[in-house]
């Protein structure tokens, strides 16, 4: 059973890729989407037999590597975690393949992208199952590509190859220090087995590394050399540049990757070396640390951004960094279940702007939509739900994860715990704003379109609308059906071993200010966003006038594209370029090979010259030679 | 009156040869010149292969003479053959103008 979770996607990729012209669109369609939802089935029946019965389980598939001490086995780990995560990345994968036959429909290659769709579960799934190092790093370089590849799938597109090359070449920066963790790891521990290294890592807890002279502490620096990949791979500030470029894929893709799974592979990463990360409070703090600006940082972005699938992807940035900051202050749990129920409903904000860009005929720009929520009554609903959770609107997913986080951070206390709570609060403030701000600007108000008739504004298809609605009902229900497993007083049973607290801190004891605040400012939010940006827009006219600079700021993303550019994209290029034409081919061209052979040339133009076709100069050199060769002999 | 020596005749034979040799080089006209001046080098051996003959009492320099004088008379045969088909495509034998080698 576990093979064929892992397998069917591949199955399904590989028929699709190679023999999708032979078979036709239409059944590469089906059949990717059947094996995936078998695939799904399958999982949700794992995930019930580890709730039932402590399920786990380590299936062999084969040795991959053997090679002196050195020993790295291809296997399914099944655990709590592992199960939680493939019942989200099967569910949503299967989902979003569904919805892809609609949103894409009228593309010519819809058996390459059902392929790499399809690839790209594989590898997540890869990834999540991996019981060693190594081939969990198979699966991030394979989510890498296949992220890769579908960014860049409208390949004509100028900016979609930029963003693909972007996504790529960030997270290679992220990866070479994940790597560095691993061979550290390889390095001190001798394996890369999960089991044994987590083991063995009490007894390194005070080992120490000398790095240019400095003494550090061996754990910290693996923990922050995983967490600089799981930066990467998560889109957390210094390396989030990637993730709002990436929307230049198709918006499927955009709900299965840059939302729900593959982006929250970082924090699978932290929450799955809990037991390592749980030795070094440092790189706990920096966690937490990096989280919390990133959470901050990126609502703030959203604030002002006007494309509706840019405002979503820094949305799905602020999410990622309440997951790290909530694993930062030791509530791993708190972060799966927050991971949990954020893929869903922001793989259904992003369904669901599909859905919007559909209808808009491919406009993405809020300002040129809204007033249209009675043409389409459905996407609107849809929309209204994911809003709602994502905001965490009371007794929807979103309000008992992201509180949860909020009240761990204060139960935990102390500088970081406090910051994390403020944060926090203020951030679901942000994230209130900015997510009305987007619905009612898309959907209230007048109509603002001036290419598209309003008339011509109509529902999308009900391949889309149904598998959209299926994950509107997760939206709405999980977070309240699955609040006492995930982080409930007995939630340390369903962790079993997969997650270590070495202190676990029970939910109770909240002062009542704390659970009420939250739920109370975005609530009152909704109210407040409507009269400032439908009712009354000139008071954020008259505010964005005056705050000109800071508004510039917000809207140029806090100028990072800008200054990545200035400290290392100009200096390179120029770096590269001096190298291009100075040394290469300044140098060692013009002396190297094109040196030698135009001297060849030269040489050989004079030795022309000597061929002059008479004869008697023939002659006469032979007997010149002749005439030597005598002279030599007789003298010697 | 004077002896005739060997060296005489190796005088002859010499003085010969480099104007066959002279021949060669200095001749821009006609390519049966350069025919000619062959024949006169070749010549030029044959003295000397007869002279040294008659100074070793050795009758096999003269046996080897006359081989050579046949063999030149069939060279100069084919020499002239060719001369008339390069004449026939080219229309000229000046050997200013033969030069094809010319690289």
């Amino acid at each position: 059973m576990e093979y064929l979770i892992l397998l069917l996607p591949l199955f399904g990729s590989i028929i699709s890729g190679f023999f999708g012209k032979i078979l036709g669109q239409r059944s590469c369609e089906i059949l990717t989407s059947l094996f995936v939802s078998i695939s799904t089935v399958l999982s949700l029946f794992i995930f019930y037999k580890t709730l039932s019965q402590d399920y786990s389980s380590n299936k062999l598939i084969f040795n991959w590597i053997s090679s002196g001490e050195f020993n790295v086995k291809w296997s399914i780990f099944i655990d709590p975690l592992t199960s939680v995560m493939l019942v989200i990345v099967n569910l949503i994968s299967s989902i979003i393949h569904f919805y892809s036959i609609g949103y894409m429909s009228h593309d010519p290659h819809k058996s390459r992208f059902m392929a790499y769709l399809s690839l790209f579960t594989f590898s997540m799934l890869a990834l999540v199952t991996a019981d060693n190092f190594l081939q969990l790093f198979f699966g991030w370089e394979g989510v890498g590509l296949c992220s890769y590849l579908l960014i860049g799938f409208w390949y004509k597109k100028p900016s979609a190859n930029a963003a693909a090359i972007k996504a790529f070449v960030v997270n290679r920066i992220g990866d070479f220090g994940f790597a560095i963790g691993i061979f550290l790891i390889f390095y001190f521990y001798g394996t890369l087995d999960y089991n044994e290294v987590f083991q063995q890592t009490p007894l390194f807890a005070q080992n120490k590394l000398f790095i240019l002279g400095f003494e550090f502490n061996l754990i910290t620096i693996i923990c922050l050399m995983l967490f600089i990949g799981a930066m990467g791979k998560s889109a957390q500030i210094l390396l989030h540049t990637w993730l709002p470029d990436a929307m230049e894929g198709p918006t499927p893709v955009s709900a299965l990757i840059h939302a729900a799974t593959m982006v929250t592979a970082g924090v699978f990463l932290v929450i799955r070396c809990s037991p390592i990360f749980e030795y070094s409070q440092t790189a706990l703090n920096v966690v937490a640390l990096v989280g919390m600006t990133t959470a901050f940082f990126a609502a703030t972005i959203a604030l002002v951004q006007n494309d509706i699938k840019k405002i979503i992807a820094y949305s799905t940035c602020s999410q990622l960094g309440y997951m790290f900051f909530a694993a930062g202050i030791g509530a791993y749990h708190v972060a799966t279940f927050h991971l949990f129920t954020h893929a869903f409903f922001k793989a259904l904000l992003f369904l669901g702007a599909g859905c919007v860009i559909h209808s808009f005929k491919d406009e993405q720009d809020i300002r040129l939509m809204g007033g249209v929520w009675k043409k389409i009554p459905f996407t609107y609903i849809l929309m209204l739900i994911g809003t709602l959770a994502l905001t965490g609107f009371p007794f929807l997913s979103g309000y008992y994860s992201k509180d949860a986080i909020i009240e761990f951070s204060y139960l935990k206390g102390g500088a970081i715990g406090n910051a994390a709570t403020s944060i926090g609060i203020i951030t679901a403030l942000l994230t209130a704003i900015y997510s009305w701000r987007l619905f009612f600007k898309t959907f209230h108000g007048k109509y603002n379109n001036k290419i598209q008739k309003k008339s011509s504004i109509h529902e999308s298809y009900l391949i889309m609308l149904i598998p959209t609605s299926i994950l509107a009902a997760g939206a709405i229900l999980i977070g309240f059906s699955f609040k006492e497993i995930f982080i409930g007083h007995d939630s340390l049973q369903f962790w079993q071993g997969s997650i270590l607290f070495l202190k676990f801190f029970h939910h109770d004891d909240l002062p009542m200010w704390l659970l009420i605040i939250t739920p109370l400012i975005v609530t009152l939010a909704i109210p407040v966003s409507y009269y400032l940006f439908i009712k009354n827009e000139k008071i954020i006219n008259n505010l964005i006038i005056k705050n000109q600079s800071v508004y510039n700021f917000l809207l140029n993303k806090w100028y990072f594209d800008e200054l990545y550019n200035l400290i290392f994209i100009k200096p390179i290029k120029n770096l590269g370029l001096f190298l291009w034409k100075k040394i290469d081919i300044g140098s060692i061209d013009r002396y190297g090979p094109d040196g030698l052979s135009s001297l060849v040339k030269l040489i050989s133009i004079k030795a022309v010259n000597f061929q002059s076709g008479y004869l008697y100069h023939y002659a006469f050199v032979m007997l010149i030679g002749f005439s030597m060769l005598l002279t030599y002999l007789i003298l010697y | 009156m004077i002896e005739i020596t060997i060296g005489h005749y190796l005088t002859l034979a010499a003085i010969i040869f480099s104007i066959g040799v002279v021949g060669i080089f200095l001749n821009r006209k006609n390519v049966i010149i350069i025919l000619m001046s062959i024949e006169l080098i070749l010549l030029a051996v044959n003295i000397n292969l007869v002279s040294f003959s008659i100074y070793l009492q050795n009758l096999v320099g003269q046996v080897f003479a006359i081989f050579i004088l046949t063999v030149a008379a069939a060279e100069t045969a084919v020499g002239l053959a060719i001369i008339v088909i390069y004449y026939k495509n080219k229309g000229s034998i000046h050997v200013e103008t033969i030069n094809s080698l010319k690289g």
